[in-house]
């Protein structure tokens, strides 16, 4: 089957500054992609190129086989786009926005599910100007998934929403998903990477870092375990920078902090056991997806790009 | 999913037209200074007497009867430099057509809506300003009217296009507020709102005939004495539309 979207070599500059140096990714037929990056590492820029909003200077681009600069009419129906910064008019009300939007498709899907879905119903008759950001948003979600598209690209899905609203997004983006429809995810926040994204492309300056599952992008990070505990009597550092799975020892207050590969735990405990240190409060973490993000990109993963 | 059935649905440009008319009667603008306020101007200049005078150089046609082509024209200008651009301009600036660039329908028919809103907003205006001073005030319809109608055309084609390359020019909303606003007075002046056109001293006069409504008061002043209006106010307001219509799509921006 070929894939969902195809992007090769893209390379978009704006006047002195390159947004997109090189980026070559694949979106496969039925799958949550997910783009995540720092700020300005491209990645609306690459989104914006695929919907057909911006002309690339170099690279070659299909969604569904199509051209989106040449097929932008058979495109449109067929990609449903939420955008960073995209409005309506202030006092068109909810429930006709969505009832315009959906007869400019062939096939739409039924507005006054999403309005459900999206927790909508009781706005229904509020003018634009008058949602908050959060029911803004929502609105954006459902207009994008309107024509009931084969593919959708919801750039910063949940930026603006409160948790328990963002949880039942990514409710309703899974119900999407499960009903055949292939989502491309440009995102900042982790756990929604982490809970949603079958894969993730890592974009960092305008290339492509990485394309994975989000554990085999945490594992390929290579940071392994980190064990924190107190120990019952003082121990020396040494005793555990000389294990051969430990790659370093801090300390924090009373706590030492054990930094190492994943067998670092069997070690650390066992080399305790034979001194007859106890370790208290023993706590063991996993590294995360942002920890895996920091450690590919040497940036932290902050707000949405500003605009 | 379910698909909704087509009745419901209607067609897209029908319902963007519907859509774009409903935001604009909301927006208070062409209701209210487009329609409300010429209105009641009229109604109140009904009601002097000293304007049943007739008017030096009119051909016999009083102040108040010539009042009534101007009110037509002050509506066309109030849409064409405040409804309009501020509209579309607020469009563009809020991503509202760049929004639409990703749907099947395209930004060109929001534009094409908003025309079509404006100028149904005009039709309705120049019937009830006609009908209330007929019924009202007892003056007599234009006595050429298709020639009247051509005119009042051809005026709408000028003003809207002139509408439409104040969007197109301004950076924003608030400019192109600011421009319609300044284009507003001096348009209304050569229409004769404060002075009759035959009253102006001969320089603003001959400037007032080469002005889109100048041009479209003296076509109406034809057609209310019974003459198909003649050809150089009926071509300059034809002018004034293929131009700006063309340098408005010329420099026209969506985002």
């Amino acid at each position: 089957m070929p894939p969902v979207i195809e992007v090769r070599n893209l390379h978009k500059r704006y006047d002195d500054k390159i947004a997109v140096d090189d980026v070559s990714l694949t979106v496969r037929e039925g799958e949550i992609f997910g783009i995540l990056g720092p700020n300005g590492a491209g990645k609306t820029t690459t989104v914006e190129c695929v919907e057909g909003l911006r002309v690339p200077d170099r690279g070659e681009i299909r969604v569904l086989g199509l051209d989106p600069l040449h097929d932008r009419a058979e495109l449109t129906r067929r990609l449903g786009v939420q955008l960073q910064a995209g409005h309506l008019p202030e006092r068109l009300q909810v429930a006709e926005a969505l009832q315009l939007y959906s007869s400019f498709y062939p096939r739409p899907a039924d507005w006054r599910a999403l309005l459900d879905g999206l927790g909508l119903a009781d706005k229904a008759k509020t003018r634009y100007a008058k949602l908050s950001g959060g029911q803004k948003q929502r609105l954006s979600i459902a207009l994008a998934l309107i024509g009931g598209p084969r593919v959708a690209i919801l750039d910063e899905l949940t930026t603006g929403l409160d948790p328990q609203a963002r949880r039942d997004t990514w409710d309703l983006i899974e119900g999407v998903r499960s009903r055949g429809t292939t989502i491309v995810l440009v995102t900042h926040f982790m756990e929604e990477a982490e809970r949603l994204c079958d894969r993730l492309a890592l974009i960092d300056a305008g290339r492509v870092v990485m394309v994975d599952t989000p554990a085999g992008l945490t594992e390929r990070a290579r940071i392994g375990q980190r064990i924190r505990f107190r120990p019952s009597r003082p121990v020396d550092d040494r005793l555990l920078t000389s294990l051969p799975d430990v790659s370093g020892v801090t300390r924090q207050g009373e706590l030492v902090v054990v930094n190492g590969n994943d067998n670092a735990l069997n070690a650390v405990t066992t080399v305790l056991a034979r001194n007859q240190i106890v370790a208290e409060q023993l706590r063991v973490e996993q590294a995360s997806l942002e920890d895996a993000f920091v450690r590919l990109t040497g940036r932290r993963p902050d707000g949405p790009d500003p605009r | 999913m379910s698909a909704l059935p087509t009745a419901e649905r209607g067609s897209a440009t029908w319902r963007l037209v519907k859509a774009e008319s409903t935001l604009c009667v909301r927006d208070k603008v062409a209701p209210l200074w487009g329609i409300g306020f010429p209105l009641v101007l009229l109604i109140v200049l009904g009601s002097v007497p000293d304007l049943r005078e007739p008017v030096e150089g009119s051909g016999g046609l009083t102040y108040f009867d010539l009042y009534v082509p101007v009110l037509v024209l002050f509506n066309l200008a109030i849409l064409a430099t405040a409804s309009l651009p501020t509209t579309l301009a607020g469009y563009r600036e809020n991503g509202v057509l760049r929004r639409m660039r990703t749907t099947p329908v395209g930004p060109a028919r929001v534009l094409a809506a908003q025309l079509v809103a404006n100028f149904a907003i005009a039709v309705v205006a120049m019937v009830l300003f006609l009908a209330v001073a007929g019924f009202g005030f007892g003056v007599d319809l234009p006595q050429h009217l298709p020639g009247f109608a051509l005119a009042w055309l051809l005026a709408a084609g000028a003003l809207l296009a002139i509408g439409l390359l104040i969007t197109a020019l301004a950076p924003g909303r608030g400019p192109a507020t600011a421009i319609g606003t300044v284009l507003f007075f001096p348009m209304m002046f050569f229409a004769g709102l404060w002075v009759p056109i035959s009253q102006m001293p001969p320089l603003l006069r001959d400037i007032a005939h080469y002005t889109p409504l100048g041009a479209g008061m003296g076509a109406f002043q034809d057609a209310y004495l019974g003459h198909f209006p003649s050809a150089v106010p009926l071509l300059t307001l034809a002018a004034y539309a293929v131009v700006c219509a063309f340098a408005a799509v010329r420099w026209f921006r969506w985002e």
